[in-house]
């Protein structure tokens, strides 16, 4: 395997593992406050709440990894995805700068539970993912022009694209559906009846409209970016694969058996349908300009990097382990037992 | 109005994002070393009064760390969205030490999650305590690596630029600047500092509006006392840094200390202001001390701004910035050693009124020296993004709406500034220190 593609599959990878673990976090800040307008908070919200205190830190870490990442790996991006991204990027840091701080503020605050605040948590977590898809809709190409010496970002043709529209509601729906299976299993292990019954409607009433939209966007770039989508269908089997794993997970969850294994399938179901349309988008990053092999970092550095990440990996999974069997496999924790401390 | 000029709000909006973020960047670095220096000597002297201390400490913490990671982010995906081309260089040469960063994030985040929610899980309280040792890690770990970047940008190493091309690189060798020794012990040991006076504030202050208690008292003795020594390390590695000035930035040092001329026995000038024709009016001039700073000893040549041209100059303005941050870092050190006097000398009151208004002073002021100390630092290296390399200018976006997110992340650190001090000054209002010490007492924790 070349350096280029490590260095790709990695970061794809831990854009994967932001996918899931902030879709859980965007979702769950959702269903936290549509629980309050619906007077159901007191089903639901504790439950979030127990899951979301100790990991709503390391969430951002993800996004930040594959930033630095990718600029690292691929020093090129930062110059064009930069220059465009100015606008729908900071929109996005000012969401997630409002979404962490109000989190902190509703949750550690002396005003527990403020209205307002969650508000604010809730919404931008359905803007974020929203925003943060538009750099997906970007490297598809036909957005971005370089004039000269600038790189131009073409606001009219996204505004008024049937593509960046459909990718746009296949992350807000697939946000919810991520997060409403996870926290059924959540509710699940912490054997509260009530909460399990809600989640898994939600679970199962975004699994129809995610399955819709994903066949939208198939749909919508293969008028967009014929020669990806040429390339998608080539990689059938995995997107077959997802569907596959799609039908396990909903079943799962329709006949109650294990909201657990469905939660995998879940994960596997998006594994697919990413790493197809990743391998499928491969070798460009930003189609037409930029392909993995333009401007790759030098061999030095790469190395370096490869080094430093599976050094970092003997750190963190070891970490995470221990958080998730503290606060995700602790029965005693997730059932509210061991209060935590405050 | 004069021009748009993308480079100019860039710049702006860089330092608007960094001034609000050291803030509680410098918080996140020292007070997980101050609340399990707490929580050590509640174990170790089973006392729970320090305990509680680190608890409460905690619980302000969070919500600044909060703060802390959601700048951080900004200013993260800020660098490539405001600086492409600079990005381009800096991801060939120095992507490792952020690279780095991202994993002590990574480990300050796990078990900042870890730490929080487990006071009461472990049987032995001493469990509890090894958890915050990944956190001054993570913590510390970070703000070592960023500042190896900072440091890079400084004193460029590492790696030959031509035509634009970049090769020979050395990834270790841009990490391990001549910069990066003097900044990352600066940034350090001032951020430990900096944190100490400000929970040393807040105890002064609740003394002074007639709390009595012994645990204010402790809180106090505890802060003043890393107080003094990290107040010592700083002076320290500040003079260091003076010498590491002369010989790599020397364009930096003498725009700090207006000194222009080539001279041996230079003196330090203190205060004063700049005449139109650079002459000095009203400084305080201290024979020698330029050359002993610089060099090490009296008779030694400092090299003066007349040295250099025009155009590679930084703004002489630094001069104030600079003296502001070492008359703060001065009066700090004062303090601690003023307490401790008192507190040795048996007739001494270490609680006295002025000197714990003086410290209520100095929480404030030590957060003015970061600060001064950064803009110092930064503007004193204009007008290089990379020293000697690449200008500010040409390392800029330019795109053609950096003002409009100027004003709307002015307008977020604004609200994010008054929340955070509202969230914090309520939620240590509704939950007095008193009722907690009340319940211990009553618990018959407290055997003493």
């Amino acid at each position: 395997m070349s350096y280029e593609l490590l260095g790709i599959t990695v970061l794809w990878t831990f854009l994967y593992g932001y996918l899931i673990v902030a879709s859980v976090d965007f979702g769950a800040g959702f269903f936290s406050y549509y629980s309050e307008l619906t007077g159901k908070k007191n089903v639901i919200h504790h439950i979030i709440q127990r899951y979301l205190s100790p990991v709503w830190e390391v969430t951002n870490v993800f996004l930040i990894f594959f930033m630095v990442g990718i600029v690292g790996f691929f020093p090129d991006t930062a110059y064009y995805y930069g220059t465009a991204l100015l606008i729908p990027g900071s929109v996005a840091i000012i969401l997630l700068a409002i979404r962490g701080s109000y989190y902190a503020f509703a949750n550690y605050g002396s005003k527990k539970d403020n209205r307002f605040y969650l508000f604010l948590y809730g919404a931008t977590g359905l803007l974020i993912p929203a925003s943060l898809s538009t750099v997906l809709t970007l490297s598809e190409g036909g957005f971005i022009e370089e004039r000269g010496n600038k790189v131009i970002f073409l606001y009219e043709k996204l505004f008024t694209s049937s593509y960046s529209w459909s990718v746009v509601l296949l992350a807000i729906v697939s946000v919810l559906y991520i997060s409403a299976v996870f926290l059924t299993y959540y509710a699940s292990r912490a054997n509260d009846g009530a909460a399990l019954q809600l989640l898994r409607r939600y679970a199962l009433g975004w699994s129809m409209p995610t399955i819709l939209s994903s066949m939208l966007v198939f749909f919508a770039i293969s008028r967009h970016n014929p020669v990806h989508f040429e390339r998608m269908v080539d990689l059938f089997w995995m997107f077959a694969l997802s569907f596959i794993c799609f039908a396990v997970a909903v079943y799962l969850v329709w006949t109650r058996k294990a909201y657990g294994l469905a939660f995998v399938f879940v994960m596997l179901q998006f594994a697919f349908a990413f790493f197809g349309y990743g391998a499928a988008h491969m070798p460009h990053i930003l189609y037409p300009y930029l392909t993995i092999y333009d401007n790759f970092t030098n061999d030095t550095m790469a190395v370096a990097l490869i080094v430093v990440f599976i050094l970092g990996l003997l750190v963190l999974i070891p970490s995470l382990a221990l958080l998730m069997r503290l606060f995700l496999f602790d029965a005693k924790y997730v059932q509210g037992q061991t209060k935590p401390a405050k | 109005m004069p021009q748009y000029d993308p480079a100019v709000y860039s710049r702006i909006l860089t330092s608007l994002t960094l001034g609000f973020h050291i803030i509680f960047a410098t918080i996140g670095v020292g007070v997980p070393l101050m609340i399990a220096l707490a929580e050590w000597m509640g174990i170790k002297r089973n006392d729970p009064h320090y305990t509680l201390l680190a608890r409460r400490w905690a619980r302000g913490f969070v919500i600044t760390v909060a703060v802390g990671v959601v700048t951080g982010t900004s200013i993260g995906i800020q660098l490539s969205l405001l600086w492409p081309s600079f990005m381009r260089i800096a991801g060939q040469a120095i992507a490792l030490p952020l690279f780095m960063e991202t994993f002590a994030f990574f480990v300050e985040a796990i078990f900042l999650g870890i730490y929080l929610y487990t006071w009461d899980r472990f049987k032995k309280p001493i469990y509890h305590f090894w958890l915050s040792i990944p956190i001054i890690l993570g913590s510390s770990g970070s703000a070592m690596f960023i500042t190896m970047m900072n440091s890079f940008m400084n004193a460029p190493a590492g790696f030959t630029l031509e035509d634009g091309k970049i090769t020979n690189i050395q990834p270790i060798l841009a990490m391990l600047n001549p910069a990066t020794p003097t900044k990352v012990s600066h940034v350090l040991f001032s951020a430990y500092l900096t944190c100490a006076f400000i929970l040393a504030g807040i105890a002064a202050y609740s003394i002074l509006k007639g709390r009595k208690h012994v645990y204010y008292k402790k809180a106090l003795k505890l802060t003043m006392t890393t107080g003094l020594i990290f107040a010592i390390g700083t002076a320290v590695v500040g003079d260091l840094s003076g010498k590491y000035l002369a010989e790599y930035q020397p364009e930096k040092l003498a725009a700090a200390e207006w000194h222009f001329e080539t001279i041996e026995k230079a003196p330090l000038i203190l205060g004063g202001i700049l005449t139109e024709d650079n002459e000095v009016k009203f400084g305080l001039q201290i024979p020698y001390a330029l050359s002993i700073l610089a060099h090490g000893t009296p008779n030694a040549v400092v090299k003066g701004l007349n040295e250099y041209k025009a155009e590679d100059l930084p703004p002489l303005y630094i001069h104030y910035l600079f003296d502001a941050m070492v008359a703060i870092g001065m009066f700090l050190m004062l303090l601690t050693l003023l307490y401790f006097i008192l507190r040795k000398w048996r007739k001494g009151n270490p609680h006295h009124r002025l000197l714990l208004w003086a410290i209520v002073i100095a929480a404030p002021l030590s957060v003015f020296a970061i600060e001064f100390g950064w803009v110092f630092s930064e503007v004193g290296r204009q007008p290089w993004i990379l020293r000697g390399f690449m200008r500010t200018n040409e390392g800029a976006t330019t795109s053609e709406h950096v003002d409009i997110m100027l004003y709307l992340f002015l307008l977020l650190y604004l609200v994010l500034g008054i929340a955070v001090s509202r969230v914090l000054r309520t939620l240590f209002r509704n939950n007095p220190a008193e009722a907690e010490l009340l319940a211990l007492e009553d618990s018959g924790a407290d055997k003493r």
